[in-house]
C-alpha cells in the first residue's frame, strides 16, 4: 500500500479519504489543525476542525461550512476513519489521525510539548507514521520552563512600573498574545491589549480560558499608562499607534529570542523566549512517544531532522509545504516584510497591487 | 565571573546609552580590584590571544554535548558564533561555582594557553560542568580570544570618572595603552586607574602614549571654514597612524588602536629623540614617497622581519604633531606653535626614518582644490585641514579645535554579487557578507565574472533583507557556508585604493571595499569590466 498522506499542489492529501490537511490551495473538503493563517486558508467548500478551535476558524475566516470535532470523537469518512487530538499549540490546536485498513497516520500541524493554561495539552498519539513540524529543529532550541519566563517578563514589568514607565511585549495576535496574558501578575498595573488582540482574548474567555482583566488603549485613563503592561502585535511596533506610551520599555516575545543576532537585529530591550512549538528535546519526545516508525517532517529544519532521525533509526523523509508564514514558524525578518508589505497595501487600497491581491 | 556575566548580558541586552552606564556603575560600584582591573581590560577592547585553539574547543563542546560533528556544524550555522553555540548545546551544568574574573583568567584560562590536549579536554570539561549557559557563552568567548563587547570605550571612561570622581579626560589618559597584551591587569593597576590626580601623573606614564585625536569627515566645500589662513594643510596618507614616545631612555610606538608596534618597526623604533618626547604620526612604507597600503601590510603579516624585508619595503614616520617636548605636555598649545617646535625637532634630529608631513600651501580655497586633484597621483586620499589655533584634542572632539579630512572621492565600479556568506553576531542566518565580481574575457575569448572584491557594509538593514531574500531565492550551489548565486544583482562598489595582487585571482586587490548602492538600472550586462579596473590602476600609479 501506497502511502496514506501524499503532497499535493493543493496541500497534504489523504489518498484514500480524499480529503486535505491544512491545504494552501481552495479545495472541496479540508481538515484544518488550527487557525494559524499558513494553516487555515479561506475558499475551501467544507472545514472539519476540532471543537474548541471553531469559533477561532469563524472569526478569522468569515462565513465557512465547518463541522467541529470533540477531541478523541471518530467519524468515518470514505473508509478513514478521522479523529482530533491536542496539539498544545494554541486554542482549538489538533493533530490529525487517520486509520485506514489497520495502518494509523499522525499529521501534528504545530505543536508544543509543554503544558499551559490556554490550550488542552499535547497528547501522544501511537501511530505507524508521524507527520511532524520541524520550526525549532536544532538542538540548540531547548526553551526553559515557562514559569520561568513568566516570573522574568513579571519582574521586568514591575521594574518599569516601579520606575513609572509602560512595559510593551510583543507578541503574535492570536496564541502568543494569550499565553502571555496567562502568566501575568495582574497586581502590577493595568494590563492594555492592542485591538488585534482584544477579539481573541475575548473567544479564549469563551472558550473557558481564564485570562486577567484587559481594556483597550481607549478606555484607560492616560496617567495609568505608566505602571501598565502594553500587549501588540509585532507589526504595532513603529506605528503611530506607539507613541501614545511616550519613554516605554519593550520587549519581543518569541523562540526566536533566543538567539542573541536576533535579539539584537530586533532592537527591543528585552526578548523573551517563549515559543509555541516544540523545543529540539520536545519534538525528539513527542516522535517517540507515538512509537512511530516512520516520520515525515515538514516546515522547519526538514535536512537536519530527517538527517538525525535515520540515524536514530527511524525511516524518515521531509515534505516540503507552504506552511511557515504566520505566527512563529518562520524567521522574524521574512515574516517582517510581508507585513510590512500588507501593511503598505492597506493603507493605499488604490494601489493596483492592491487591487490583483 | 557571574558578576561579569551579568554585566555583559545587561551591556547586550540594551542599546540605551544611559542604560549600559547604570549597568557598568553598578558593576565597578560592587566588584573587587582585581577583577575590575580584567574588566576594564575586556571592556576597552582588550583581546587576549587565544587560549585554546577553536577546533579544540569545539571538538571537546561536541564530545560533551554528545552530538555529531555535522549537527553541531549545522547549529554553528544557524548561530553564527561559536561561543554562543557551545552555551546553547551544551546540557545544564552538574556543578556551579563563583570564581572570580582574575582567577579565571590568571589561573583558569591563562594556563590553557600551549598545555596538551588532554589537559585542555579535562580542565574544559570540567569548567562547562560548573557554569550557566551565559557564563559558558563569555567562558567560550575569554579562550577563543574573539571577545567583543558592545559598549564604547568612552562610556566605559565615564563610568570609571563618575565612579571614582576623577575628571573623565584623566581617565582616558590613564587608560592609553591597558588594552595592549604584554601587561597583565592588576588589582594595583585598577586602583591606579581610578585614583585622585597626582603631581605625578607624569612620571607615572611610563611609556604610554596619549588618547590620539581624531579627525572629522568635512562635509560639504571647504570654503565654509572661512579663512584659508586659520588652517593648517597637509597631505592625508594612507599609513598606520601612530606615536613615537621616547621616555625612561627607551622608545615605544603605539598604534591607534592602542597597541604597542615598536617591534613591527624597528626603523621607527631606532628614530633618536631627545628624551621627554612624543610624536605623533603616520607610519608608512616609503619609496621616494608613500607606497601603496598593500605594501604596508605585508610587513604587518610578517611575524619575523627578515633583512631582505626591511630593505625591500623600508618603513618611515611621517611626523604631523608633537605632543610632548621635554617631558613637558603640549596638547594645550595651539596646531601652529606645536608644529614650528616639531619642525625644529624633525630638522635637528636629522634621521632618516623621521619625516615631517610637508604643509601644503595655495591662495585661495579654489587653488587648494585643484592641488588637491593631483592626491591619487601623489599616493594619498586627500587633506587634512587643521585649525591653525586648535589645541590637541581627546578623540573625536571638537571643544579644543577641529581636524577635518577632506578626502577625495573613492573609486567606483558597477559589479555582480555572485557568492553570499551569512554574516555574524547581529547578522546571523542574513546573507551580508558578498563577493562582487567584473567581467573579463578567458583564454577562449569567452566572457566570464572574476570574483574582485568582498563587501559587507554599507547597505540598510531593510536593504539587506531584500537582498538576503533574493539570494535565497536564486541560490546555485552551496558550499559550506557560501551560496553561489545566479548573477542578477548589480552593486555599485566603491573603494579607497586599488594595487597588484598575486593573492586575488583578478590579480588586484582593492582597499575599503563597500557598496554604495544597488544598481537597479543597470543589467548584469552592464557590469564594468577587469579592463575598467586595470585602468584605475595604471592612472593611479603614473
Amino acid at each position: 500500500m501506497g502511502d496514506m498522506v501524499v503532497v499535493r499542489k493543493e496541500g497534504l492529501f489523504c489518498v484514500p479519504g480524499n480529503f486535505y490537511i491544512d491545504p494552501w490551495r481552495p479545495v472541496d473538503r479540508a481538515v484544518i489543525t488550527h487557525a494559524h493563517g499558513d494553516h487555515a486558508r479561506v475558499g475551501h467548500g467544507h472545514y472539519l476542525a476540532a471543537a474548541p478551535g471553531v469559533d477561532i476558524l469563524r472569526s478569522r475566516l468569515g462565513e465557512i461550512t465547518i463541522d467541529g470535532l470533540a477531541y478523541g470523537e471518530r467519524i468515518t469518512h470514505n473508509g478513514v476513519t478521522i479523529s482530533l487530538h491536542p496539539a498544545g499549540h494554541v486554542l482549538g490546536s489538533a493533530q490529525v489521525r487517520m486509520e485506514c485498513g489497520g495502518e494509523v497516520w499522525v499529521a501534528s500541524g504545530d505543536y508544543k510539548v509543554e503544558p499551559d493554561a490556554t490550550c488542552a495539552p499535547f497528547e501522544p498519539v501511537r501511530c505507524d507514521t508521524f507527520i511532524t513540524e520541524s520550526t525549532f529543529g536544532l538542538p540548540i532550541y531547548r526553551w526553559q520552563k515557562q514559569q520561568e519566563v513568566f516570573d522574568d517578563i513579571n519582574a521586568w514589568w514591575r521594574k518599569n512600573a516601579e520606575q513609572g514607565r509602560p512595559s510593551v511585549v510583543f507578541a503574535y495576535s492570536f496564541g502568543k498574545a494569550q499565553r502571555i496574558l496567562s502568566g501575568l501578575d495582574a497586581s502590577i498595573g493595568p494590563i492594555v491589549c492592542h485591538g488585534s488582540v482584544e477579539p481573541l482574548n475575548r473567544v479564549y474567555r469563551a472558550g473557558g480560558v481564564d485570562l486577567p482583566p484587559t481594556v483597550l488603549v481607549t478606555d484607560i485613563d492616560k496617567a495609568a499608562l505608566k505602571t501598565a503592561m502594553v500587549v501588540a502585535p509585532p507589526s504595532a511596533s513603529g506605528s503611530t499607534w506607539m507613541r501614545r506610551f511616550g519613554d516605554y520599555s519593550d520587549s519581543f516575545a518569541s523562540g526566536w529570542m533566543l538567539l542573541r543576532g536576533a535579539r539584537r537585529r530586533r532592537g527591543v530591550d528585552r526578548g523573551f523566549v517563549l515559543s509555541d512549538h516544540a523545543d529540539w528535546p520536545g519534538l525528539m519526545s513527542a516522535i517517540q512517544s507515538t512509537q512511530a516508525e516512520k516520520v515525515i517532517v515538514t516546515h522547519g529544519s526538514i535536512p537536519t531532522m530527517v538527517r538525525w532521525l535515520c540515524q536514530q533509526g527511524y525511516e524518515a523523509k521531509g515534505f516540503d509545504t507552504e506552511f511557515g508564514d504566520e505566527d512563529e514558524s518562520t524567521a522574524p525578518e521574512a515574516k517582517e516584510m510581508k507585513e510590512s508589505k500588507k501593511a503598505a497595501e492597506e493603507t493605499t487600497p488604490d494601489a493596483p497591487e492592491a487591487a490583483d491581491a | 565571573m557571574r558578576e561579569f556575566a551579568r554585566l555583559y548580558a545587561e551591556l547586550d541586552e540594551t542599546t540605551a546609552t544611559n542604560r549600559k552606564l547604570d549597568a557598568l556603575q553598578q558593576y565597578f560600584a560592587a566588584a573587587s580590584p582585581e577583577n575590575a582591573a580584567w574588566a576594564v581590560y575586556f571592556l576597552a577592547g582588550g583581546k587576549p590571544r587565544q587560549a585554546v585553539p577553536s577546533k579544540l574547543l569545539r571538538e571537546f563542546a561536541i564530545e560533551y554535548a554528545m552530538l555529531d560533528e555535522w549537527l553541531f556544524e549545522e547549529c554553528y550555522q544557524a548561530v553564527g558564533d561559536l561561543a554562543e553555540t557551545v552555551a546553547l548545546v551544551l546540557p545544564p551544568p552538574e556543578n556551579e561555582s563563583d570564581v572570580g574574573l582574575a582567577v579565571w583568567m590568571e589561573e583558569r584560562i591563562g594556563p590553557l594557553r600551549g598545555a596538551d590536549p588532554a589537559t585542555v579536554r579535562e580542565k574544559l570539561l570540567a569548567y562547562f560542568n560548573e557554569l550557566t549557559a551565559r557564563e559558558r557563552f563569555l567562558l567560550v568567548k575569554l579562550i577563543g580570544g574573539g571577545f567583543r563587547v558592545g559598549v564604547s570605550k568612552l562610556l566605559v571612561t565615564r563610568a570609571l570618572a563618575s565612579m571614582a570622581a576623577v575628571d573623565s579626560k584623566l581617565i582616558a589618559q590613564r587608560l592609553m595603552g591597558w588594552t595592549d597584551g604584554s601587561v597583565a591587569p592588576t588589582a594595583t593597576g585598577f586602583l591606579r586607574l581610578i585614583a585622585e590626580q597626582s603631581d605625578d601623573e607624569h612620571k607615572l606614564r611610563g611609556g604610554q602614549p596619549f588618547p590620539f585625536f581624531l579627525a572629522h569627515q568635512l562635509q560639504g566645500e571647504p570654503a565654509a571654514l572661512g579663512d584659508l589662513a586659520e588652517w593648517q594643510v597637509e597631505w592625508k596618507y594612507d599609513g598606520i597612524r601612530a606615536q613615537l614616545v621616547r621616555r625612561s631612555e627607551q622608545s615605544f610606538v603605539w598604534s591607534r588602536g592602542e597597541d604597542l608596534i615598536t617591534e613591527r618597526f624597528p626603523e621607527v623604533a631606532a628614530i633618536r629623540v631627545p628624551e621627554g618626547t612624543v610624536i605623533d604620526g603616520e607610519i608608512l612604507v616609503w619609496h621616494d614617497g608613500p607606497a601603496p597600503f598593500a605594501d604596508l601590510q605585508k610587513r604587518i603579516g610578517r611575524k619575523t622581519l627578515s633583512a631582505k624585508l626591511l630593505a625591500e619595503l623600508p618603513a618611515v614616520l611621517l611626523a604631523y604633531d608633537l605632543l610632548e617636548l621635554d617631558g613637558v605636555d603640549l596638547r594645550a598649545l595651539p596646531q601652529h606653535e606645536r608644529r614650528a617646535l616639531l619642525q625644529t625637532l624633525v630638522r635637528d634630529a636629522a634621521q632618516p626614518a623621521l619625516q615631517i608631513s610637508p604643509l601644503v600651501e595655495a591662495e585661495s580655497w579654489d587653488a587648494l582644490s585643484t592641488i588637491r586633484m593631483e592626491s591619487r597621483a601623489r599616493g594619498v586620499e586627500g587633506m587634512m585641514l587643521k585649525a591653525r589655533n586648535a589645541q590637541y584634542g581627546v578623540g573625536r572632539t571638537k571643544d579644543v579645535g577641529t581636524w577635518w579630512k577632506w578626502k577625495v572621492d573613492p573609486y567606483s565600479i558597477d559589479a555582480v554579487l555572485i557568492y553570499a556568506q551569512a554574516g555574524h553576531g547581529r547578522r546571523a542566518s542574513l546573507y551580508t557578507d558578498y563577493t562582487f565580481a567584473v567581467w573579463d574575457d578567458d583564454e577562449a575569448g569567452e566572457r566570464k565574472l572574476v570574483p574582485f572584491a568582498k563587501a559587507y557594509s554599507g547597505l540598510t538593514d531593510a536593504e539587506i533583507a531584500k537582498v538576503d531574500n533574493a539570494i535565497r531565492k536564486t541560490t546555485i550551489e552551496k558550499f559550506g557556508p557560501v551560496r553561489s548565486v545566479k548573477p542578477s544583482m548589480v552593486f555599485e562598489i566603491g573603494f579607497e585604493g586599488i594595487a597588484l595582487s598575486t593573492r586575488h585571482k583578478a590579480g588586484i586587490a582593492v582597499r575599503f571595499p563597500r557598496i554604495l548602492r544597488q544598481r537597479f538600472d543597470k543589467t548584469v550586462d552592464d557590469a564594468d569590466t577587469l579592463d575598467t579596473l586595470k585602468g584605475l590602476l595604471a592612472a593611479a600609479h603614473e
